[in-house]
């Protein structure tokens, strides 16, 4: 074994798992307990509901979707904050977090209030046949609204440690500027953009508090999973909201490991563009 | 020595004056969302009698929720002495975990209920779509806002005084108020998780013509600030909605408190209570108050949930269990 410079990796690692199974594992094992009580049957034909399914779609759909956004939307504005200097830069970079902060039912009252029929926007863009607010264009909109610091916090500490003389040695070579950016800039970065594109996707998978107040909530049209799960819990189905639980837990899983996959590609594509 | 004896004194005193004010009760009401204002004032009147009778002084301490909600926060171990919900199933459920007899409800009179409630329409100033009942509510282009009866109890009692209204139709029956009730929930644009949304949803955000509506919060939205902006109708019939009230036998024999727990909930059939409910847009059982507030409530036909569907063990299996009929007709159908 290799000699460490700092001692302790017995206690560090007893401690990781300690925490680990109290924070995590723990809470997991007894939701996929509660679960086994509906059964194999029982489980089949909730996953057979036409209901589940369409929640199920928003969910993930949705989330994908708006997952997909954020990264294109966070590398554009990481990019204005990290490379330029403007009047009032440190006022955006503060405003960035603000999602974070604020509690998910305020920042859903506030986005319902701006798109409603009668709000600021919603006034204008409803008669034009386009509805946010109370439709799944607004389920979208509020997962958009919580994942978007994400991929903005992410990107920023790669994109301010890139090296310039990279781009300046990329354009003496003669390399034209999409070149420079699609073969000498985005390969560096793809690995941090999968990492904010799994925490966005995440967040917004299990989005509560922001979305039931602008979706509408209507069933297999604008009905999230989390709430059908909310709705089992009222009818005091504890086995089939923990069931729902696991299925949602296991998408997540499935596609949290699929993004793993492609960062750890990326990552030795990116090793040998370089 | 002198300077000891007055010590001594001193501390018989203060151990005297703290018997002769009492001991301190704590109890802890587990209640709906729309009753904060109801029982703070009626907790601060019966802390004031309990005072006056017993020299005890009794703090009660509340927690708000939606009704399903707060059930099973009790279940999964929310300390209440007693539950103030807004439907019996909710009770029910506690009570089919142990937490109390089954056969609470015969406990107090009035199946438990101190006050109750209706629902009503609560419509835009002026009435412009003209709804004055329950069939103009499916006219052609009238959206109609209710929380889902999934998750709020106020939307079941919605639902049922609908069901309730097409069966006492010419000719009414099962079939036909299921086909009322589809259509009805066809003009619902917005299905919110609870009444306070749903309320919130109609007057801050202008969805919808009508909103079905507690009486209790109807009366409360047109007292406050903005409430001229709407005007409540009375359908021609509608169900007495009955939020019960139970003393959390487990919890409260635990916390030594049963004695306190149960003249708090019979504290809510006096004199002095019913006036404060009445006050706070609750109908009142007694007649003595309802007559001294009578002006405040407008003259309704209703029916009772006991007399059109039994008990809420069958409404709730029938109409609300998973795949029963709201899953059926509601929404999205």
């Amino acid at each position: 074994m290799r000699r460490r410079v700092l001692p302790g990796f017995g206690i560090s690692l007893g401690y990781t798992l300690a925490y680990l199974g109290l924070i995590v594992l723990l809470p997991l094992v007894a939701l996929a307990w509660k679960a086994t009580g509906i059964g194999f049957h029982g489980l089949l034909q909730l996953l057979a509901s036409p209901r589940t399914l369409a929640a199920l779609r928003l969910s993930f759909g949705g989330a994908l979707l708006a997952a997909l956004l954020n990264v294109f939307l966070g590398l554009l504005v990481a990019w204005t904050l990290v490379r330029y200097r403007f009047p009032g830069r440190r006022l955006f970079d503060a405003l960035i977090d603000l999602p974070f902060a604020l509690p998910t039912a305020v920042a859903g009252i506030a986005l319902t209030a701006i798109y409603a029929p009668n709000g600021w926007l919603g006034r204008w863009l409803v008669p034009m046949g386009i509805q946010v607010a109370y439709a799944p264009p607004g389920v979208l909109l509020a997962m958009v609204f919580v994942g978007f610091p994400f991929v903005v916090r992410t990107l920023q500490p790669v994109l301010q440690s890139l090296a310039r003389d990279v781009e300046e040695a990329a354009e003496s070579l003669g390399a034209t500027r999409a070149q420079t950016f699609f073969r000498v800039i985005l390969p560096v970065l793809v690995p941090t953009l999968l990492t904010g594109f799994a925490l966005a996707l995440a967040r917004a998978v299990g989005e509560y508090g922001s979305v039931i107040f602008i979706a509408g909530n209507i069933p297999m049209r604008s009905e999230i999973a989390p709430l059908l799960i909310v709705q089992k819990l009222e009818e005091f189905d504890y086995a089939g909201a923990a069931a729902l639980g696991v299925v949602m837990l296991a998408f997540s899983f499935v596609l949290l490991v699929l993004i793993a996959l492609l960062q750890h590609w990326s990552g030795r594509w990116a090793e040998r563009g370089a | 020595m002198m300077k000891l004896r007055t010590a001594l004194f001193a501390i018989a005193g203060t151990l005297l004056s703290a018997t002769a004010t009492g001991k301190d009760v704590t109890l802890l009401n587990a209640s709906y969302d729309p009753t904060r204002e109801l029982y703070k004032a009626l907790n601060a009147a019966f802390a004031d009698e309990w005072k006056a009778q017993h020299g005890d002084t009794v703090t009660i301490r509340m927690s708000h929720g939606g009704s399903g909600k707060q059930a099973r926060a009790v279940v999964d171990g929310l300390p209440a002495d007693v539950v103030t919900l807004a439907l019996a199933y909710d009770i029910d459920a506690v009570a089919d975990r142990g937490l109390l007899d089954k056969a609470w409800q015969q406990r107090l009179s009035d199946n438990s209920s101190p006050y109750t409630s209706t629902i009503v329409f609560l419509v835009r100033k002026g009435n412009p779509k003209a709804i004055h009942d329950w069939k103009d509510l499916v006219r052609p282009g009238i959206q109609v806002v209710t929380p889902n009866p999934k998750t709020s109890g106020g939307a079941r009692w919605n639902f049922l005084a609908a069901w309730g209204y097409a069966l006492k139709q010419p000719g009414g029956n099962e079939a036909s108020a299921k086909a009322f009730v589809k259509t009805l929930f066809q003009h619902v644009p917005v299905l919110d998780t609870g009444a306070r949304g749903a309320t919130n949803t109609f007057a801050q955000r202008g969805i919808g013509d009508v909103l079905l509506a507690w009486e209790n919060e109807a009366l409360l939205a047109r007292h406050e600030p903005g409430g001229d902006q709407f005007e409540i109708v009375v359908p021609s019939v509608t169900i007495l909605a009955e939020p019960p009230v139970a003393v959390v036998d487990r919890n409260a024999d635990a916390h030594g408190t049963r004695q306190v727990a149960e003249a708090y909930l019979k504290f809510l059939y006096t004199p002095q209570a019913q006036e404060i409910e009445a006050r706070n847009f609750y109908r009142p059982r007694s007649a003595a108050a309802a007559a001294k507030y009578a002006a405040q409530f407008p003259q309704v036909h209703t029916f009772t949930l006991a007399e059109v569907f039994g008990s809420w063990r069958q409404v709730q299996a029938k109409f609300f269990a998973d795949g029963g009929v709201f899953d059926q007709i509601g929404p999205g159908h």
